[in-house]
């Protein structure tokens, strides 16, 4: 089928950006209304097309515009074409309505901030990006996606650039993101030269035919773009550092969507992985490893902003993690994702508020006692809260208690190790989200002077409701009769597996809920029953040294990538000037005539000019003479 | 009168009105200059439409004997990659006037002469691109050298002599070989029937393989030294650093190009066997040239020099799409030729413009430029992201094509080649964050941003980037045909996808 206003979800907020970039100041009064009626618009078109959706059967539900030809050059041929499928549009409607509410609260939440044109001319401008990378028919398409996102990041996570830590957070975020996207690139080269194709409906139909190396190597070189993106082990380290971008900005771009770009690109890609099983292994490892990595980074952070980050981390290494787990985990990698998406937006958008009431402080040891000042940030916070560290009904609970089940399910040692890893990571999680919280709501105040904490207004804290309700309700509407999954089932599956249960459901969601009640416990006992200090101890154990360091990442990246990178180009410039352009300069001193040349360079350069000139011209007259005789 | 002739002379005659002038109207000798240019990019235009962009034969062919005693003709004649090489220095030209409407003045002579050696030097530009004669080719290709040494030397900064006379002896030793070898060309082709510099007629001469090698050489090194590939490199930082910003445009943008379109036209059409012999050492230089050249532009303090080394960085990709030797490579290398000229002219106009303002164009002297002059800074960005080939932006269409065709051939000097994309990122972003972002550092507080003539002048240049990265059709129709007949004419085909060969295989058995 084809529909003829895919397009416009994409060019309503690529619009309003334009509009918004080129107008200048003088859209300073307006910027932000257009900017958020666009995004707004772009999910009305949004919602329609899932309507017109639901009205076509299973197999019939994907649409497609082919809007022109873009790169055409002997085999390789590339439209500019847009598919909205089942897959697609539980992201086109996550990104425009949760990219929305964020619209409609950056409103109040930057409106003392000069540039706030220009910060809602980015936001669109990652819709608009984003919305491309979802809908993009082909790889090369969801490229252009991909590094536009990266783009709209990097300006705003540099928002406030003339800080030069944030500019140097906004460049290594870009730059983690091309070792990423060279990831990406290769894989499109791989395919190419392999399949013949490079969109996502060719290299489906060609992949059966193709060999398991071929498509092994596609599948790694599709992990490694999706690491970087979604800041998964090894190319995490962007992501605590991207918190300098202001808050809306790590709730959408940094929670709920960009980051993960690359759960889709997995899932996306699922006859890839299907077909080969070490790239599928790969991937399921990565995300384990990251979901302990990010957890445990979580637990050392009293910046409230990088607890989240590191929290977003570990949850992403959940989904990650189910789409390596093959057909049985996809749909709950997409379900982990978009409740997700409510839950971590909304907790970010809380943390904006607090930020908002507190001189934007970040310290959690700066806040406690805030619930009776803030009390619907409290209360959204809260449900946020709930839904993250998975206590029923709340969305968390049914959307990563199926990752960890199906972790269990792969069977034998790789289903213990899995399963185990994410019940483990399920336990942190609930003791460093319970950490947060008490530390900021709970306990005593331990406020600086300039601190006033107060509601924020109403525009900051219906969009908060909002996404409460979806952290609520979401898990359950979605888990409701295997909803989501059937939905997703013409995209992702296949055949049918038969599944092996190693751990019954029941058991699984016990297990869980035990291990989180202790992380709970603990986290009580450590921070709610003792007073927390407003200095962080220093007389800790090496543990908590290396996890507040970010589990050493920087250090790591800095010792063995940059320094000696420093030092390889500092000595190339050397070798450049002294041993490639001095023996160009030796063999010129060699031959008598460039000698006298460069010593006539101060004075008659001209003249030693026409000589040469003069030479060549007799020198060429006079060998095709001798020649022709 | 033809199309290629009536093209190349109106530089010409501008040129001649400019010497009639007196010295002193400087104001009328800049409007004159930008009128003819205009006039020259609107002709092109319209030349452009008249291209029939199927046909692989030469078009606007014209012929008159020259040198009859010689065999020597001047003959023109344009296939689709001479084409948009013409377009792209017709299209720059009245950029760069406009662009540097104030660099004559500090120099060694008159304004006037400025812009008649401008003149002067399109007028050959069209001639290397449109020549179908090696020997007028070769003509051209030393003559361009004149105006270009008194552009740098006469209106450059710095140790513009040096610079000047470092480019000449670099370009005069590649002429000579270059010579060499078209003199071997022209006795052989005396032995198999007749004396000729006709490139159709050498294209057909039998040779043994080391006579074919040495000949390739003469004139592989020749391009290797204009493009310039490494190791040949060392001249064109000196002459960037010490150049006008407007000469570095067309000396980065367009006359570099000529190394590269001569390596299409001349070395894989003239030396099919021995282009082949060579492949593996010059995909090697490529590669080196785009890792070296990426990592020496992260090294520089330099804003020219900086712009430099990236563009022997591209040059790699673009020897490496050439000697690729499938459909994507070459027209994919193409393309980037066009594209690299509009991003580097983007690149250093802006950084032209920053300097002129700040009196320096050493990175550290800027800082916060984003928060003082923000048009300026936007430029630059944007210029940065296309040189770093941002997908959406016209690079990315040509570098990814020369990739992509590199690994069906060639997968591991891909690969190596695909790294470039990471350490572009690094020497776009680094100095961007240096000069832009950070705090107003002393110095900069009260730099002016963009006047009217400037953001008329880069607006042109930052949409053409922008509706190319989209809509590269127009040009990729037009280079196609031209690309795919080089290809074959060089013997080569394109890999087939290794699918295809696996089931062709199954249905064999």
């Amino acid at each position: 089928m084809t529909s003829n206003s895919l397009v416009y979800l994409i060019a309503l907020p690529l619009i309003g950006s334009a509009v918004l970039l080129l107008a200048g100041r003088r859209a300073d009064r307006w910027g932000h209304v257009l900017a958020t009626l666009a995004s707004g618009s772009s999910f009305v078109v949004g919602l329609y097309q899932f309507s017109q959706m639901l009205a076509r059967s299973g197999e019939e539900r994907a649409v497609t515009q082919k809007l022109f030809s873009w790169i055409s050059v002997g085999s390789f041929k590339v439209d500019a074409a847009l598919m909205l499928d089942q897959l697609s549009i539980c992201f086109v409607l996550l990104i425009t309505g949760v990219g929305t509410l964020i619209h409609i609260y950056s409103i109040a939440y930057m409106s003392h901030d000069l540039d706030r044109r220009r910060f809602f001319a980015y936001l669109n401008l990652f819709i608009a990006a984003m919305l491309l990378l979802v809908l993009g028919d082909s790889y090369l398409n969801l490229y252009v996606g991909w590094e536009g996102v990266g783009l709209a990041s990097y300006l705003l996570i540099g928002f406030w650039n003339q800080k030069p830590t944030y500019a140097t957070a906004a460049k290594k975020a870009f730059i983690a993101n091309r070792v990423g996207d060279l990831g990406l690139s290769l894989a499109i080269m791989i395919s190419f030269a392999t399949l013949g194709t490079v969109s996502f409906s060719g290299v489906k139909e060609q992949a059966e035919h193709a060999s398991t190396g071929a498509l092994t190597a596609i599948g790694i070189m599709l992990l490694v773009a999706a690491t970087g993106k979604s800041a998964q082990f090894p190319l995490q380290a962007w992501l605590g550092d991207a918190m300098a971008g202001p808050t809306p900005v790590s709730a959408l771009i940094h929670a709920a969507t960009m980051v993960t770009a690359g759960v889709y690109l997995i899932v996306r890609s699922n006859f890839i992985f299907d077909a080969a099983p070490t790239a599928q292994l790969m991937v399921a490892i990565v995300g384990a490893i990251t979901l302990l990595f990010g957890a445990i980074i979580g637990m050392a952070k009293d910046d409230i902003k990088k607890a989240l980050a590191a929290s977003t981390m570990s949850q992403i290494g959940y989904m990650i993690l189910g789409a390596g787990l093959g057909p049985a985990g996809y749909a709950f990698a997409i379900m982990h994702l978009l409740t997700h998406g409510f839950f971590k937006a909304g907790m970010f958008l809380g943390a904006g508020s607090v930020m908002h009431g507190m001189d934007d402080e970040v310290n959690m040891r700066r806040f406690g006692g805030l619930r009776k000042f803030m009390p619907i940030t409290f209360a959204t916070f809260g449900i946020g809260y709930l839904a993250i560290i998975g206590v029923p009904p709340f969305a968390g609970f049914y959307s990563k208690d199926k990752i960890i089940e199906v972790a269990f399910n792969a069977g034998g040692v790789k289903g213990w190790i899995f399963g185990c890893t994410a019940l483990l990571g399920a336990a942190i999680t609930a003791f460093y989200m319970t950490r947060l919280v008490i530390m900021t709501f709970a306990g005593n105040k331990r406020w600086d002077a300039k601190a006033h904490p107060h509601e924020s207004p109403a525009l900051m804290w219906i969009p908060m409701v909002l996404l409460a309700v979806g952290s609520v309700a979401s898990g359950f509407i979605f888990s409701q009769g295997n909803s989501l999954r059937n939905w997703l089932a013409p995209v992702v599956e296949h055949e049918h597996e038969v599944e092996v249960e190693l751990l019954s459901p029941a058991v699984v969601s016990i297990l869980a809920l035990l291990l989180v009640a202790l992380g709970v416990g603990i986290a009580v006992m450590k921070y709610l029953r003792t007073e927390v200090l407003r200095e962080a101890p220093e007389n800790v154990s090496i543990f908590t040294k290396i996890a507040r360091r970010d589990l050493m990442q920087d250090a790591f990246n800095e010792a063995v990538f940059m320094r000696p990178g420093q030092k390889v180009t500092a000595a190339l410039v050397d070798i450049d000037k002294f041993v490639i352009d001095g023996a160009v300069r030796g063999v010129a001193r060699l031959t008598q005539g460039s000698g006298s040349a460069l010593r006539t360079t101060q004075t008659g350069y001209v003249r030693s000019y026409a000589m040469w000139i003069l030479l060549g011209a007799i020198g060429l007259v006079a060998t095709i003479w001798i020649v022709t005789l | 009168m033809n199309w290629l002739i009536i093209l190349g002379l109106i530089p010409l005659a501008g040129a001649f009105v400019l010497s009639a002038l007196p010295a002193a109207s400087e104001l009328l000798a800049k409007r004159i200059a930008l009128v003819t240019t205009l006039a020259v990019a609107g002709v092109a235009i319209a030349m452009a439409t008249q291209f029939q962009r199927d046909n692989v034969d030469p078009q606007f062919v014209q012929s008159y004997s020259w040198i009859p005693t010689f065999g020597i003709n001047f003959a023109v004649g344009i296939d689709g990659i001479a084409l948009v090489l013409i377009l792209l220095s017709s299209l720059l030209a009245p950029v760069v006037v406009l662009a540097g409407w104030n660099e004559a003045a500090g120099g060694r002579w008159s304004v006037k002469t400025f812009y008649i050696l401008i003149l002067i030097l399109q007028t050959m530009i069209i001639g290397v691109f449109s020549a179908s004669d090696v020997f007028l080719f070769y003509v051209f290709f030393e003559a361009m050298l004149i105006p270009v040494y008194f552009l740098i030397g006469g209106y450059g900064t710095g140790a513009r002599a040096a610079a000047a006379v470092k480019f000449l002896l670099y370009s005069l030793f590649g002429g000579l070989l270059m010579l060499a070898a078209i003199i071997g060309l022209y006795v052989l082709s005396g032995e198999q029937g007749g004396h000729t510099f006709d490139i159709a007629a050498l294209s057909n001469l039998q040779m043994s393989s080391t006579t074919e090698n040495l000949l390739f050489l003469g004139f592989f090194i020749a391009f290797a030294i204009k493009a310039p590939v490494w190791p040949f490199h060392t001249w064109l930082p000196d002459a960037a650093d010490s150049a006008a910003p407007g000469t570095s445009v067309l000396l980065l943008g367009v006359l570099d190009k000529v190394g590269t379109f001569g390596m299409i036209k001349y070395c894989l059409v003239l030396f099919p066997n021995a282009s082949k012999t060579f492949t593996p050492l010059i995909i090697t230089l490529a590669v080196i040239s785009i890792i070296y050249g990426a990592m020496l532009a992260i090294g520089q303090k330099d804003f020219k020099r900086l712009i430099a080394f990236t563009s022997i960085s591209h040059f790699g990709f673009i020897t490496l799409g050439i000697f690729a030797m499938t459909t994507q490579g070459q027209s994919g290398a193409t393309l980037y030729m066009f594209n690299h000229g509009f991003s580097t002219a983007a690149l250093f106009l802006v950084a032209g413009w920053m300097a002129a303002r700040r009196g320096s164009s050493t990175i550290s002297d800027f800082g916060g430029l984003q928060r003082v002059t923000p048009i300026m800074a936007w430029s630059f960005f944007f210029a940065g992201m296309s040189s770093l080939a941002l997908p959406g932006l016209s690079s990315f269409v040509s570098e990814f094509l020369v990739l992509v065709g590199t690994y069906t051939r060639y997968p591991v000097a891909a690969i190596i080649a695909a790294f470039g994309i990471v350490l572009a990122a690094l020497y776009i972003l680094i100095p961007i964050q240096r000069a832009l972002h950070g705090p107003t550092t002393p110095g900069n507080e009260s730099l002016s941003d963009l006047n009217l003539r400037e953001k008329i002048a880069i607006a042109p240049v930052l949409a053409v980037i922008l509706v190319l990265g989209f809509y590269p059709s127009p040009l990729l129709n037009v280079i196609n045909p031209a690309a795919q007949h080089s290809i074959s004419q060089a013997g080569f085909s394109d890999p087939l996808p290794t699918i295809e060969t696996h089931s062709t295989a199954k249905v064999g058995e």
